[in-house]
């Protein structure tokens, strides 16, 4: 495993970076949001296809070297750090993936072209409660003839909003809580029984309920073994989180540069508030947090690139540390701001609410802990 | 022997195995008891016959610090050999030969602040253990705040003369010589610091160890009454001290913070969970049945492994030439707060099997846990406060101003 990137990988960071820090500053959520758009935003999906973000991970031919988890990882680090909306993180990562470990050579022929050309996007439905349970699945699918008949209630899916797919976790054999007996399928978001719900969240990134009410899939929807979808659901959901812990990394960075700012700024008392040795202390802290988040941040990219056999561990690591930076890190940018930092003019509050999605998402940090203990034996 | 290519450093390599194969002996290729640690010196005491003899061959070739140049008795190794060398060092788990100060912290410092004579007179002593330091730097007053030292340092013509004291001193009892700061001109503070060698057998030293509340006492209060000390032991200029006391630190703060005083654990040591598990249990579906406690244990353990993997990426990026300002306050201070909570966790896991202090009734290793819990609690004191490193990253790292 090696920390430092790749010049191929270097270069993607510089035009993500660049293109977030132009394209999509906070402001251009902060748009997005009053004009009630939900963070469905076809323009920037347009522009992000054409620098080929959605393709990172999708070799041009099957065995080609791509830019791999460790350069999609900048471009969700670059997006995070400007909160953008954007489908990279369903789309170009969990869904490429789950096509990739687990989809047969046709449904790879079909979507993975369509998602590396950002014409086709996608939407996992997974959680059915308010907390992240992967294997709490209720959602039935039953064999019906040629196909399944799915019915069932999915929770708070990211994108599910806009999406063309959806990838939805439905049980085929056994009860909630059981690994075995989860299957995967492919549903247009379109099919007859799709009941979507938009949702508005508290990070103006928007989400979906989705309802399955009698929906006929054929079995050529299945994505991975019937019953045996956790083996393709386990990995995908380390790579999510693993993803999602890169754009918290992002967000953390971003929030934690403007206290910085806003320290070596503001004055009181006659003296810059940054020369408070209580203030001075909290910031060195978080820095140190930063520095220690960062190095898990890429351990885990580079380890699921690699194929390694600690990427569960490094996963949980990386979520559950990013979790915690980024729950204090914007609520230390509010604080640090003061007044300001309440108003809804000023920008700490977009970071403490999107912080508080990222961290929910993909298994909490006190989920990722307990995981993590369970994988060391105690 | 610049290798410019891989085939001979691979070359490098097997030449390295061929004579770790013939000159590492056996007992030095199996865990060290803490009894075995060399420190080396004038009265040094080797245990083990064996692991003089490994000191006595790794010194020869100068390998106790591989990328020191040769002229003083270093092993002249490019970056890339030294990497070789430690890997295949690591292969056969050899014990490090030496524990040394002056390898660690006074060599570095003087290969770039001395002098050709002194780096002649000194380096090569310590490659081969046979100078044992100790480091002069706190003083009763001036501890946090260093610069303030007040130990005098005066001009008599053909020689200096130091009067003061210092204060944890570490092994000043059992050292041969003191690398020290000295306060040569009263008149301004930083720019009044000379950085000085002597004997600690010199007429006027006198070494009194501390008992610390762990029982131990690897620290002296040093007196210095009278003590003469020839002009050719000044180091630098005088009145540069303290940018030599500065980078010296450095060292120090590296030096510590690599191993993490030993905080991130490591193979067949027992950690917190393997105590709870012992002494408290677990439930049905493994996990220790004290909830609160297994939180926590797994907040350290994730903190432990984000340090290494710190230490790990900071190492690559400054190999790759990537520069990481001010890391050695960075990981000091994440290393001391590691290995402070982990040793709470041990004895919290421990229960009153961690409360015993000597004598029968209670594990040996569990005494012994005891005894390194109290001591950590210096980890946050000791080669620069927890609070100092904070400063250090926030004026250093951070940028932000001092207070008017």
């Amino acid at each position: 495993m090696s920390f430092i990137l790749t010049e191929d990988q270097d270069m993607l960071r510089e035009t993500a970076l660049s293109f977030v820090a132009g394209e999509l500053p906070v402001s251009h959520l902060r748009a997005l949001r009053d004009k009630g758009a939900n963070g469905n935003d076809p323009a920037t999906r347009k522009k992000l296809a054409e620098l080929g973000f959605f393709g990172v991970i999708i070799p041009d031919e099957p065995g080609a070297e791509t830019f791999g988890l460790v350069g999609l990882g900048q471009i969700l680090e670059a997006q995070g750090r400007t909160l953008a909306a954007t489908p990279l993180l369903q789309t170009a990562l969990i869904a490429a993936s789950a096509l990739q470990l687990g989809g047969t050579p046709a449904q790879k022929v079909e979507w993975l072209p369509k998602i590396a050309a950002g014409e086709a996007t996608f939407a996992l439905a997974l959680d059915e409660s308010a907390h992240f349970s992967p294997y709490s699945v209720s959602t039935e699918a039953e064999r019906n003839g040629q196909g399944f008949t799915l019915n069932g209630l999915k929770k708070f899916v990211p994108d599910a909003h806009y999406a063309d797919m959806l990838i939805v976790a439905a049980r085929t054999f056994g009860e909630a809580g059981d690994r075995h007996g989860i299957s995967l399928f492919l549903v247009p978001r379109g099919a007859k029984g799709v009941g979507i719900q938009a949702l508005n969240t508290v990070d103006s990134h928007g989400a979906a309920h989705v309802s399955l009410d009698d929906v006929h899939v054929p079995a050529s929807a299945l994505l991975g073994p019937a019953d045996e979808g956790a083996d393709i659901l386990d990995p995908v959901l380390d790579r999510a989180a693993i993803g999602l812990a890169a754009e918290m990394l992002g967000s953390a960075q971003a929030a934690f540069d403007m206290t910085l700012d806003y320290l070596n700024n503001r004055k009181q008392f006659g003296q810059l508030i940054g020369s408070f040795q209580s203030l001075q202390h909290r910031a060195a802290k978080m820095f140190v947090e930063l520095e220690m988040t960062r190095s898990c941040v890429a351990a885990a990219l580079g380890a699921a690139d690699a194929g390694k056999s600690d990427v569960a561990e490094l996963a949980s690591l990386a979520k559950a540390k990013a979790g915690e930076l980024v729950h204090l890190v914007s609520n230390e940018c509010v604080q640090m701001h003061g007044g300001i930092g309440m108003t809804d003019a000023a920008e700490p509050g977009f970071y403490m609410k999107r912080a508080r999605v990222q961290e929910a998402l993909y298994g909490s940090a006190s989920w990722h802990r307990d995981r993590y203990a369970k994988i060391n034996g105690y | 022997m610049a290798y410019d290519n891989a085939e001979q450093l691979e070359e490098f390599r097997l030449e390295t195995r061929k004579w770790l194969e013939e000159n590492c002996p056996p007992s030095m290729r199996t865990p060290m008891p803490d009894d075995e640690v060399v420190w080396g010196g004038r009265n040094a005491v080797f245990k083990n016959p064996e692991s003089k003899l490994w000191l006595d061959r790794m010194g020869e070739k100068g390998w106790t610090s591989p990328e020191w140049p040769k002229e003083y008795g270093g092993g002249g190794l490019s970056r890339a050999e030294a990497r070789v060398l430690e890997q295949e060092l690591r292969r056969i788990k050899a014990r490090p030969p030496l524990f040394s100060f002056g390898l660690w912290m006074f060599g570095p410092a003087l290969l770039e602040f001395g002098n050709h004579e002194q780096k002649l007179r000194f380096i090569p002593d310590i490659l081969k253990g046979k100078t044992r330091w100790c480091q002069g730097y706190s003083e009763p007053g001036a501890g946090s705040d260093l610069a303030g030292l007040q130990t005098r340092c005066e001009d008599k013509g053909d020689h200096y003369l130091i009067n003061g004291q210092k204060v944890w001193t570490s092994y000043a009892d059992k050292a041969d010589w003191i690398f020290c700061l000295v306060r040569t001109d009263t008149s301004t503070k930083h720019e009044g610091i000379s950085f000085i060698l002597f004997d600690m057998k010199s007429p006027g030293v006198e070494a009194r160890p501390i008992q610390l509340i762990s029982g131990e006492s690897p620290f002296c209060e040093t007196f210095f009454t009278d003590v003469k000390v020839p002009k050719d032991q000044l180091v630098g200029r005088v009145n540069g001290g303290w940018e030599i006391a500065k980078r010296l630190l450095q060292f120090e703060r590296s030096s510590i913070s690599a191993g993490g005083f030993g905080g991130t654990g490591g193979s067949g040591i027992l950690g917190p969970e393997d105590y709870a598990k012992q002494h408290i249990g677990t439930d049905e579906s493994g996990r220790l049945t004290d909830g609160d406690l297994r939180g926590r244990i797994t907040d350290h353990k994730m903190y432990a492994k984000a340090f290494s993997l710190t230490v790990q990426r900071q190492t690559e990026q400054a190999k790759a030439g990537q520069a990481v300002g001010h890391t050695a306050s960075i990981l000091k201070y994440a290393a001391a707060k590691m290995n402070q909570d982990r040793h709470e966790l041990l004895i919290e896991a421990l229960g009153t099997e961690g409360l015993g202090w000597e004598g029968e009734g209670f594990d040996k290793g569990a005494k012994k846990v005891t005894r390194q819990w109290l001591r950590s609690k210096g980890n946050s004191i000791e080669g620069g406060t927890s609070e100092i490193n904070l400063n250090v990253i926030a004026k250093r790292v951070l940028g932000l101003k001092e207070h008017q």
